[in-house]
Order: C-alpha cells, then sequence, then structure tokens
C-alpha cells in the first residue's frame, strides 16, 4: 500500500520533471596558450567576463531572472581561484542578485558545468541558470592547481597514475592505432576546422575579446594549421617518450594493461590537443523562463550521465558513459544525428570511432581540439555550442556531447533540437 | 653510570664518551636493554651541568649492525596475545607505542639540548645509523670496512626511527626516496658528498674529531630544528614537488609492481612527513612503521632472508663432528663457461686453482673469462689492480691432471654427457691422493650414478653452481647415496670459504631449484599455447613477483637444452611423464624454426644487435585461438605461476629431497627470484595457509590440469592445521 502510493508519487514526480531548454550559447575565439598567444594579456576574468556579458546583451537579458551561474575551471588558482564565477557575475553587471559557482572535473568541466546548470532547472529549484567554463592555460598553467591524485602514494599508485599523454599513448597501443592513423585523424581535423572557419559555421558563437578600448584582440582561433600534412607531422617528434620511460609511467602502464609488450609512444604535439585560452557559456532555463524572457528555446538537454571508468587508460570514459547515457535516454546510436568527442589526443577518438563502429561522417565534423584547442574547463561548453550550431545548419535534431577526464571519468550529454 | 652495553667516562673538558660494547656479542644491535640505556644517558648527560656534550662510538670493530631482527619475532608474538587479551585497538595502541619508542630516544637525544657527536667506526647501519642520523655531528672513519646505510628495505621493513624524515631533510626527495628504496651500504666518501656525515677522519682520530667539534663550539641543535629551515626541495605542494612525486609514484610500481609495502611505506612516510612538522613527521613515520613490522611480507623477508640465510651461511647443515676443512688449492676440470666462473669464485677466494681442460688453449680460455671478470670489476672500481693481478696469479691453466695431485678438492664441470664425465673423473682419479673429496657441478645426471666413476663413493658429491656462477649467490650441495660426513663438510665449508649460500638437496632428477623453473617455464608454454597473449604472461609473471618472465628465462636457459631435458625425461620415465604439447612446442621452435633462445639471437624474443629484445611475432602461429586480454583472470595468471613452484617444492620436501624448509625458501628466492615478499616457496604456501592452498591447488587442478594436484603431505598438514615450519620444527632445532 505504502509502496505504490509512493511509486505513484514517483510516478507523478516523473510527469513533471521540468525541461531544461538552452537559449543561447556563445565563446571566445581560441588563443594560442603561450605569452605570445593573442589571449594572453587578458585576465581568466577577463574571458569570463566576455562571454557572460555577450549571453547577457545579445538577448537584451534580464539578468534579474538568473538564479545562478555555473563555471567549469580545472585550475582554479590564483587569478582564477577563489570563486571565478561570481566574480565574473559582478563584472558582467548581472547585479548584485546573481550568484556563482565554480566547478572541476578537469576536462569535462565546461560540459558538466551545463548539466549542473541544466540540472537545476530540471530540479524545479531554479529558473534560468547560465552554464559555461574558462581557463586561460597560459596565465595559469595547467596542472597548477596540485592535488593529491599524481603526488600522494595514497591514490597515485592504486589508480596507476599517468600524465594523460601517455595514457594516450597506451590506448593507441592497446587498441592498435598506428602513429599514421593518429597523424591521419589530425590532419582531417585541421581541414575540417579549416573549411568550418572558412564556411563561417562557427558565426553564431563566436564573440571577439577585446581590450578596454573595444579594440578587437582576437576574433579567430588562433591554434589551428590548416595547411598541416602527414609530412609535416610526420616531422614531430613524440611528446611523451622522456616521460613514459625515464617517469616510470610506462611500467605503470603494462602493469594495468599487462597484453601491451611496449606502450609506443605516437602523440606530439600536432595530435595532441591545443594549449589554449577560452571561455564558453550556455544559457539554460525553463519553458516559463522562456516565455518570461519571450524567446524561443534553441534545443534542450535530453539527458546526460557521468562515469567513473579505468583510470589508468584514463582517457576512454567516453565510450562507456555514451553506453549509459543513450540508456538512460532510451536511444541508440543511429537516433544520434552528430557526435563531438573532445580531441583530447587522437587516440581518444579513434577508439570511440572504433568502439561503436562510427563511421567519420557524424564525428566532429568541423574539426575539434587538435585544430582548435583545448580550453580545459571552458571545452564542453564550446563542444555543446559547436553542436547545436551545426545541428541548426544542417536542419538535423540530435546531437551527443562527451569527454574523456583525468582520473578515469566520462560525462555525456545529449541535446535535441526543439 | 653504571650500564650493560655501554661504559661512559667524562674528560676534563667536560665531555662524556658513550662506548657502545655489549658483553658477548661480536657485533652491537639495538635491544629494548640498549635502548633504555640509551635514554638512560640522553638524561644523565642533559642533567648533569658539568658535562657539556657527549660523543658515541663503538667498542668493538664495526659501529653496530642495527636492530636485533630476531627480536622481531617474539614482538610479533606478544602482539596476537595481547590481542586476544586486550582486542584489536588496545593491542595496537601498545604495539604503537612500543614500535615507536626508539625513535622517541633519538628525538629526546636530539633534542635535549646537548651537543651529541658520533664516532662512526666500521658498519652502522639500520637503527644505528638512525641514532646517528638523530647526532648532532657524524665523523666517521676512513677505513675499508666504514659503511654507513639504511638497508631495512631489504628485509621488508624500512627505517622507522627518523630515518626517512632525517634522510628526506638532508638531501633532495628524489635523492632521499632513492637511497631508501635502494637500502645501499655507502662508503666515507660517498657518505660526505651525500650530507650524510660531516667529516671523515682517520680511525684513531675519530673520537678525537667528534670532541673537538664539541669543544669549538658545536650546537645541540639540529638544522631542521632551526627556524630558519627550509626543505631541500621545497615543498611538496610545488613546481619542484611536482617534478619528483608523480615519478617517485610510478619508479615505485616499476621496480615493485606494488607487492611491497615497506618500499611504498616509505613513500608515503616522507610524503605525508615533509608536509608536517618535524615531530608529527615522526609519529606518522612511527604509524607506518608499525603497521609495516605487523605485515606479512616483513615476517616472512626477515625469516628467510635475514635469519635462516644467516643459519645457512654459518653451516646449520654442517655434520658438526667433522673438523674444519680449510681448502688451499681446487682443481677444476673444463674451462668452459662454467668452469671459468667457478675458477673465479675461487680464486677470488684466495684459493689456488689449477683450471683443467683438453689441451692448453681450450684451459688458457677459461682464464682469459677470468680476466675479463675481473677487468669489469676494476673498471667499476670495485676491485684495485693489485686485486686483479692477484687474482690472476692464483689461476693455473693446464691441460696436464698431474697438476691437480695438490688439490683439497675437485670441481668437475665438463660438458652434460656421462662419457665425458666419467673419462674425466677416471683421469683425475689417476693422480689424486685417496681420500681426495670430489665434486661434479651437474645439473641434470644423478649423483649416485656419477659416483660410481670415483671409485670413492663417499668422497663423491655435487656442488650445483648457477649461471652466472659470479652473480648467483645460491649453491646446491648434492648428497649421492653413499656420500659420507667429510664431503658433505668439505664442500659446505667450500661454499662458505666463496662466500655463496648452500643447500642441501639429496639426489633426484632435476634437484630442487630446476624442478620449480622448469614447471614455472611449463606454465609459460601452456598459457602462450592457450591463447593468452605473450607479452601479458611475460609481464603478469614479473607482477606475480618474479625476476624474469617464463618466456625470456627459457630463452637464457637455451631452448634446445629445455627440449633436450624434457626428451630426456619422456625417455627414461615415459611419455607420460612430459607434456606433449610443451614438447611439441620446443620442436617447433627449436627444430622447424632453429630458435635456440638468446644464443643464437632467436627464441620466444628477437635479440637485436643493438637495442631491446621483443617478443616474436611468430608466436602467433602458436596461438590458435586469442583469449582476450580484458577478460583474462589477471591474479588467476599470477597465482598459476607462483603456485606451480610451490607446489614442486612440497613435492621435493615430501620425497626427502629437500628436508629443511629454510633452504626451500632461501633456495628459491636466492636461487630462482622466487616472489621474495613471500618468504620462499614454502612460506608462500604457509603464509596463506596449508588448507587454503590446497584448496587453491584443488580449483586449478580442475581447470588447469594434474599439475597443479596437491602432493599428500600438503592433505595431511591441511587436515592437521600445520605449517611447514611449525612440521619441521624440531628438525631445524636438530641441525642448527
Ligand atoms: C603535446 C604537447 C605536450 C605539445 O606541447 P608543446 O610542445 O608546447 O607544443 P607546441 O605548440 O609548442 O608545438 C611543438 C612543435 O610542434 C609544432 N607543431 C604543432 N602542431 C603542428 C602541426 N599541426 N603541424 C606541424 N607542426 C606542428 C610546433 O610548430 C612546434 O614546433 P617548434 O618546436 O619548431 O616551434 C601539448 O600540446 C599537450 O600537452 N597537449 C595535451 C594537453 C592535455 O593534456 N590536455 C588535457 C587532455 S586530457
Amino acid at each position: 500500500m505504502l509502496h505504490s502510493l509512493r511509486s505513484n508519487m514517483n510516478q507523478d514526480r516523473e510527469d513533471k520533471v521540468p525541461e531544461a531548454f538552452i537559449y543561447d550559447h556563445v565563446r571566445t575565439p581560441r588563443g594560442r596558450g603561450k605569452p605570445d598567444g593573442a589571449l594572453h594579456e587578458v585576465s581568466t576574468l577577463g574571458l569570463a567576463t566576455t562571454v557572460l556579458r555577450a549571453i547577457k546583451e545579445r538577448g537584451d537579458l534580464d539578468t534579474h531572472l538568473v538564479d545562478d551561474i555555473v563555471l567549469g575551471c580545472v585550475d582554479p588558482v590564483g587569478e582564477a581561484g577563489g570563486d571565478i564565477a561570481r566574480a565574473a557575475a559582478l563584472t558582467a553587471d548581472y547585479g548584485n542578485h546573481v550568484p556563482g559557482v565554480q566547478i572541476n572535473r578537469f576536462c569535462a568541466s565546461g560540459l558538466d558545468a551545463i548539466n549542473f546548470a541544466a540540472a537545476q532547472i530540471m530540479a524545479g529549484q531554479h529558473s534560468l541558470t547560465v552554464g559555461g567554463g574558462v581557463e586561460s592555460m597560459s596565465r595559469v598553467g595547467i596542472g597548477a592547481s596540485g592535488g593529491a591524485w599524481p603526488v600522494d602514494p595514497a591514490i597515485a599508485i592504486k589508480s596507476y597514475f599517468m600524465p594523460q599523454g601517455v595514457s594516450a599513448d597506451l590506448i593507441a597501443t592497446k587498441y592498435g592505432f598506428s602513429r599514421d592513423d593518429v597523424d591521419q585523424y589530425a590532419v582531417s581535423s585541421q581541414q575540417r576546422a579549416a573549411k568550418a572557419w572558412s564556411e563561417d559555421r562557427f558565426k553564431n558563437s563566436i564573440v571577439p575579446v577585446r581590450d578596454i578600448n573595444g579594440i578587437t584582440l582576437l576574433d579567430r582561433d588562433e591554434h589551428m594549421r590548416p595547411s598541416t600534412d602527414m609530412q609535416s607531422l610526420a616531422a614531430l617528434k613524440p611528446s611523451f617518450t622522456m616521460m613514459g620511460e625515464q617517469g616510470g609511467f610506462d611500467a605503470v602502464a603494462v602493469d594495468a594493461h599487462p597484453e601491451v609488450e611496449k606502450v609506443l609512444h605516437i602523440h606530439h604535439a600536432g595530435n595532441s590537443s591545443g594549449i589554449v585560452d577560452g571561455a564558453a557559456a550556455v544559457l539554460i532555463g525553463s519553458a516559463e523562463a522562456g516565455r518570461a524572457m519571450a524567446r524561443k528555446p534553441r534545443g534542450k538537454i535530453r539527458a546526460f550521465a557521468n562515469i567513473g571508468s579505468e583510470p589508468a587508460m584514463m582517457l576512454t570514459g567516453p565510450v562507456d558513459v555514451t553506453k549509459k547515457v543513450l540508456a538512460r535516454a532510451g536511444m541508440t546510436l543511429d537516433d544520434i544525428d552528430l557526435f563531438e568527442v573532445n580531441e583530447a589526443f587522437a587516440s581518444v577518438v579513434l577508439r570511440f570511432a572504433q568502439a561503436f563502429d562510427l563511421d567519420m561522417t557524424r564525428l566532429n565534423v568541423n574539426g575539434g581540439a587538435i585544430a582548435m584547442g583545448h580550453p580545459l574547463g571552458a571545452t564542453g561548453a564550446m563542444l555543446l555550442g559547436t553542436a547545436l550550431d551545426e545541428l541548426e545548419r544542417l536542419g538535423k535534431a540530435t546531437a551527443l556531447i562527451t569527454l574523456c577526464i583525468g582520473a578515469g571519468m566520462g560525462t555525456a550529454t545529449i541535446i535535441e533540437r526543439v | 653510570m653504571n650500564f650493560v652495553n655501554f661504559h661512559v667516562e667524562t674528560d676534563s673538558d667536560g665531555i662524556a664518551l658513550l662506548t657502545w660494547d655489549m658483553p658477548g656479542r661480536s657485533m652491537n644491535v639495538i635491544t629494548p636493554e640498549v635502548i633504555g640505556e640509551i635514554e638512560a644517558v640522553v638524561d644523565h648527560v642533559a642533567a648533569e651541568a658539568s658535562i657539556k656534550g657527549c660523543v658515541i662510538t663503538s667498542g668493538k670493530d664495526n659501529f653496530s649492525g642495527g636492530a636485533d631482527l630476531s627480536m622481531l619475532q617474539s614482538v610479533a608474538a606478544e602482539y596476537q596475545k595481547a590481542r586476544q587479551e586486550k582486542g584489536e585497538e588496545e593491542a595496537t595502541k601498545l604495539f604503537f607505542e612500543r614500535a615507536r619508542r626508539l625513535s622517541q630516544v633519538y628525538r629526546m637525544l636530539e633534542t635535549c639540548g646537548k651537543p651529541f657527536a658520533i664516532a662512526i667506526n666500521g658498519t652502522c647501519v639500520g637503527g644505528a645509523f638512525e641514532l646517528a642520523l638523530a647526532c648532532h655531528y657524524r665523523v666517521i672513519s676512513d677505513d675499508d670496512k666504514a659503511r654507513v646505510g639504511l638497508p631495512e628495505i631489504k628485509v621488508g621493513l624500512f627505517p622507522g626511527a627518523g630515518g626517512t624524515q632525517r634522510i628526506a631533510r638532508l638531501m633532495q626527495t628524489g635523492d632521499a626516496l632513492q637511497m631508501l628504496f635502494k637500502g645501499e651500504q655507502i662508503r666515507p666518501k660517498a657518505a660526505k658528498a651525500m650530507n650524510l656525515v660531516h667529516e671523515i677522519a682517520p680511525a684513531g682520530e675519530i673520537v678525537a674529531k667528534a670532541k673537538t667539534w664539541i669543544t669549538a663550539g658545536g650546537k645541540g641543535v639540529a638544522p631542521w630544528d632551526e627556524k630558519s629551515f627550509k626543505l631541500p626541495s621545497g615543498k611538496v605542494f610545488s613546481a619542484q614537488g611536482m617534478m619528483v612525486w608523480p615519478a617517485a609514484n610510478a619508479i615505485y610500481r616499476r621496480e615493485t609492481h606494488d607487492n611491497y609495502p615497506a618500499a611504498k611505506a616509505i613513500l608515503h612516510s616522507v610524503y605525508e612527513g615533509l608536509q608536517l612538522p618535524f615531530d608529527l613527521a615522526l609519529r606518522v613515520e612511527s604509524r607506518w612503521f608499525a603497521k609495516i613490522l605487523r605485515s606479512p611480507e616483513a615476517a616472512a623477508m626477515i625469516r628467510t632472508l635475514f635469519l635462516s640465510m644467516g643459519e645457512l651461511n654459518k653451516g646449520a647443515r654442517r655434520p658438526a663432528h667433522v673438523p674444519a676443512t680449510a681448502i688451499k688449492q681446487v682443481g677444476i676440470l673444463g674451462a668452459g663457461f662454467m668452469g671459468a666462473g667457478i675458477a673465479y669464485v675461487t680464486a677470488s677466494a684466495g684459493m689456488d686453482v689449477v683450471l683443467i681442460d683438453q689441451d692448453q688453449a681450450a684451459a688458457d680460455k677459461g682464464k682469459e673469462i677470468c680476466n675479463k671478470l675481473i677487468s669489469g670489476q676494476v673498471l667499476k672500481g670495485r676491485a684495485t689492480g693489485a686485486d686483479k693481478e692477484a687474482l690472476l696469479a692464483r689461476i693455473k691453466p693446464t691441460a696436464d691432471y698431474t697438476g691437480l695431485a695438490g688439490a683439497g678438492l675437485v670441481i668437475e664441470a665438463v660438458f652434460e654427457d656421462r662419457a665425458v664425465k666419467a673419462a674425466v673423473t677416471q683421469k683425475a682419479r689417476e693422480v689424486l691422493q685417496p681420500g681426495t673429496i670430489f665434486a661434479s657441478n651437474t645439473s641434470t645426471l644423478p649423483i649416485t650414478s656419477l659416483a660410481q666413476t670415483y671409485g670413492e663413493p663417499e668422497n663423491f658429491i655435487g656442488i650445483h653452481f648457477f649461471s652466472p656462477v659470479e652473480k648467483m649467490l645460491l649453491v646446491e650441495v648434492i648428497l649421492g647415496e653413499k656420500t659420507g660426513d667429510r664431503a658433505l663438510a668439505t664442500a659446505l665449508d667450500y661454499v662458505r670459504a666463496i662466500k655463496k649460500t648452500p643447500i642441501v638437496v639429496h639426489d633426484s632428477r632435476g634437484f630442487y631449484a630446476n624442478r620449480c623453473v622448469g614447471n614455472y617455464i611449463r606454465e609459460g608454454h601452456i598459457m602462450l599455447l592457450a591463447g593468452v597473449p605473450p607479452a601479458m604472461i611475460e609481464n603478469v609473471a614479473k607482477m606475480a613477483g618474479m625476476p624474469v618472465g617464463p618466456l625470456a628465462l627459457n630463452d637464457e636457459v637455451a631452448l634446445d637444452l629445455a627440449l633436450k631435458i624434457i626428451e630426456a625425461a619422456k625417455r627414461d620415465l615415459g611419455p607420460a611423464a612430459i607434456d606433449p604439447t610443451q614438447e611439441n612446442l620446443l620442436k617447433t621452435m627449436v627444430v622447424e624454426h632453429g630458435r635456440y633462445g638468446r644464443k643464437n639471437s632467436k627464441g620466444f624474443y628477437d635479440y637485436p644487435a643493438q637495442g631491446t629484445k621483443t617478443l616474436w611475432p611468430g608466436l602467433d602461429a602458436f596461438q590458435s585461438t586469442k583469449l582476450d586480454p580484458d577478460k583474462i583472470d589477471i591474479a588467476e595468471l599470477k597465482q598459476r605461476f607462483l603456485v606451480t613452484q610451490a607446489v614442486e617444492a612440497a613435492r621435493v620436501i615430501e620425497e626427502g629431497v629437500v628436508t629443511d624448509p629454510r633452504e626451500a625458501d632461501v633456495g628459491s628466492i636466492i636461487g630462482f627470484g622466487f616472489a621474495p615478499f613471500s618468504g620462499g616457496t614454502l612460506s608462500y604456501i604457509d603464509g596463506m595457509g596449508v588448507a587454503n592452498f590446497v584448496a587453491l591447488c584443488e580449483q586449478l587442478r580442475q581447470k588447469f590440469g594434474d599439475r597443479f594436484a596437491p602432493p599428500k603431505i600438503l592433505i595431511d598438514m591441511a587436515k592437521a592445521d600445520e605449517t611447514f615450519y611449525g612440521r619441521f620444527a624440531e628438525r631445524m632445532k636438530r641441525v642448527a
């Protein structure tokens, strides 16, 4: 009796789960993550402010409707530390009443921020939220926030810690991707990104970064090398050989996957994600919020999922989490029109395609982080926007966005146009 | 002040000289009484206004060997008793307090306010070197035997009396971890360069120098107790720390496959300690120490690698009634690789060698091998030019058997062929004095039958070396049916003289070590044929604790030799005695593909002229089915590698081939590298419990075949709830 009552109540609640709609998306162009990069002079706060302000200004947003801002940031220390989301809410003039929270799930932080923001809507507790992310890798530096995982023997040993690049090489070795395979993939990423830019496919999302006088600092992804070909890549030396051999990480890889005789190091600067600076933001709200803003949603968050995966390979989480999110959504691979799988390293995407026997025509169609860079905390939000823009351009309906994550995790989100 | 283990004298300058000189012992060791007396001295020095400071030195040839490891077994027993009486947490608390007492006393010494200097002569290792580290000034003698170090890791422990904390504050973190992991004994010059000692002085002056440091105003404050102290590598969480720690954790796994809790405890202790104030850091180190002291790995390693090994080296198995023999000259028949290696170790031990082969050229070749070996040592700085000359002068290569006449022991190391062996034995017989002990270095032929060719079977014995002789520490001494006590005593005295460890084995096919090794290699072959990826076979074997994978090991031994041994067994014992699939595999490798192993650069591996070996891609053809690596039970593969050896060791005991568990354990670790953390083949069984081991054997037998069948002795022991060390305790006492 009690049991059936409760399940009735659940049923009741399920019927009323509010949907989370996507009303807008913006991103900065990505600047080379070095002192000579165009965004190096812009602070983390400046990057975050740029995208929040764009969200506010382009839709003439009444910020009184905004309940919360969730921003991903992977190295939240120094200028990026404390709570960068609250700081940016204030500098972007959302008003004192708009709070902010910064989250960190390594490389998926930007997508998780959107999922968190969406979850607040779906839970019926908030009406309008902003999810997004920011990273100035040139200013703060990858790994600057430290953390127990690589360092504390209690977790480093247990989790077979390796630098991501060595894990990427392990994936390639284990699943049989050669240097040619990964280089080929990198060339196509560059070509697709170049084509997307030449056809202005990102125009709905890009907000240029300007100086205090309004002078444009960057309006185009700076990391790209459209002329990349197999020959130019062949000249590059693998980046993780020294680390693997002398740092002992190859041996760690072999202990975790003993069928591997020797880790073959094939990833290098040309087929790994670029180190860049950037930020992105997505406006998410309930149907009522849309009515209050008098705006039509561009899409909705259909489902999302998180998962922990084998920590030594570390970067195969997208495979596991894709299975999980599809099951949650009651969908199959065929129901998905486009896939965005973060190009942390070429082998990550190749493994994803291999595991699902996916042809490349639906996968990362406008290039990815190998060509344009991976501003850690922001990338997830950028990928979601890229997918949404492309669905609109092609007139298609569904996309699945997923990223691999340090320490062996995966995050995925399925969006659907409405 | 009156002490048992120390005497104290205070000189006119007000400097107390504390001389450590334990009565009735050749070496100072740390016991509870010693700890109590050091504490009393510290109190005395601190309280007595007329005493300015204290110099600690030793009254023996060596400073001290550190903690008395033999007392640790009783400590463990006490803990178990307390656990039953007082409950787990209370017992553990008491144990922790006890385990940290030495550390606390050293800290008292360090912070009592008066300067302590130490004058180190000879060996000063382990807990004794930790005492030195707690002293404010360290002078070491420049004598040849002076060594400092923290070798605890070698017996499954780690320096738990402040060693990890003080070392990590004396040098860069990376260097500190390396020193603690390696546990090496360090010579004075290197010790000075590493910041481990302050001064090197002639042996006769170390005490004076230590006193001078105090009279010159040496302060009783450790560097880490100074306000201005900075960690040598900076903070753990810093850019510098990120350069050290991830790699240190990885290298730990590379070197141990996470099988050695003591090594991991070093990492924990240093990592956590460097983030804490010194006293708290010491307490955390003690927590790890108390945990490691209670670990089965430490108990097993201390028993086998320290206690049992010491007992065997001191002649536990030697018939006591035979007077000590002192061999001056050894005859060696056969100047091939084995014979030359034996000549080398014999001459290194100061004995004269007559090295005989068919003709002068062959004999000279053998001496040339010795020349290469000693020259290598000189190059590495481990021997001097004079050592080399002296050693080579002791080796006389010749084809003339009459040169053997003065030999106290003759060792035959010719080709493994009955006729060849018989011929050289008889030739030697003709020139030898009656009663000369004759040994054969055979690895495959029964000693009893070879003894017949010598005429005096009571003076005939097997001395089985392992290759390469100069590196391998184990020697199997093999008793033929009629081998007499004098032959055994002579063989054991000789093995002791060449600083190797003997185990006494009764005559049987393969003796002990090679039977276990044979099983290990066979398990690798069977896995290969069953479709386990070749790299996984090799890697998992190493993860199980073995030094080399079975396929690589087979390549070292040579595949044609392995095939010959199998064929001989088939011939002598019938087809049921061998595994036909294994025979077929080796036949195909050897006959069809001409792959002999390392010796022709083609075996299970390819051996390129340059670079590292890689698994031969052709192995693919042996795998008609391929198992999915992600579905293979790695833990089970590991068990198969260890169980197949351990169950063979149990059979060897059952057959009376090896009679003393200590020999089975010690032999397995130093002879073929059986997972040292387990304490050896029989400790592996005892450690998991015989009943559990029998159950595991049954489980493996059902899945993989009768080779895993537990012998009757194990079934009986499981029923009676016995262990090997319990069952054979009386026997071990009798012979010890
Ligand atoms: C792989 C990696 C170490 C390379 O870093 P880097 O050496 O600083 O890279 P750079 O951008 O300086 O490029 C190095 C070289 O490659 C060249 N290069 C890079 N991309 C190229 C391309 N597509 N074609 C030709 N050359 C290229 C550069 O010109 C440069 O050459 P130079 O040394 O002559 O100037 C770095 O990009 C990385 O770590 N990426 C992964 C980041 C990461 O782990 N993210 C988290 C994922 S989970």
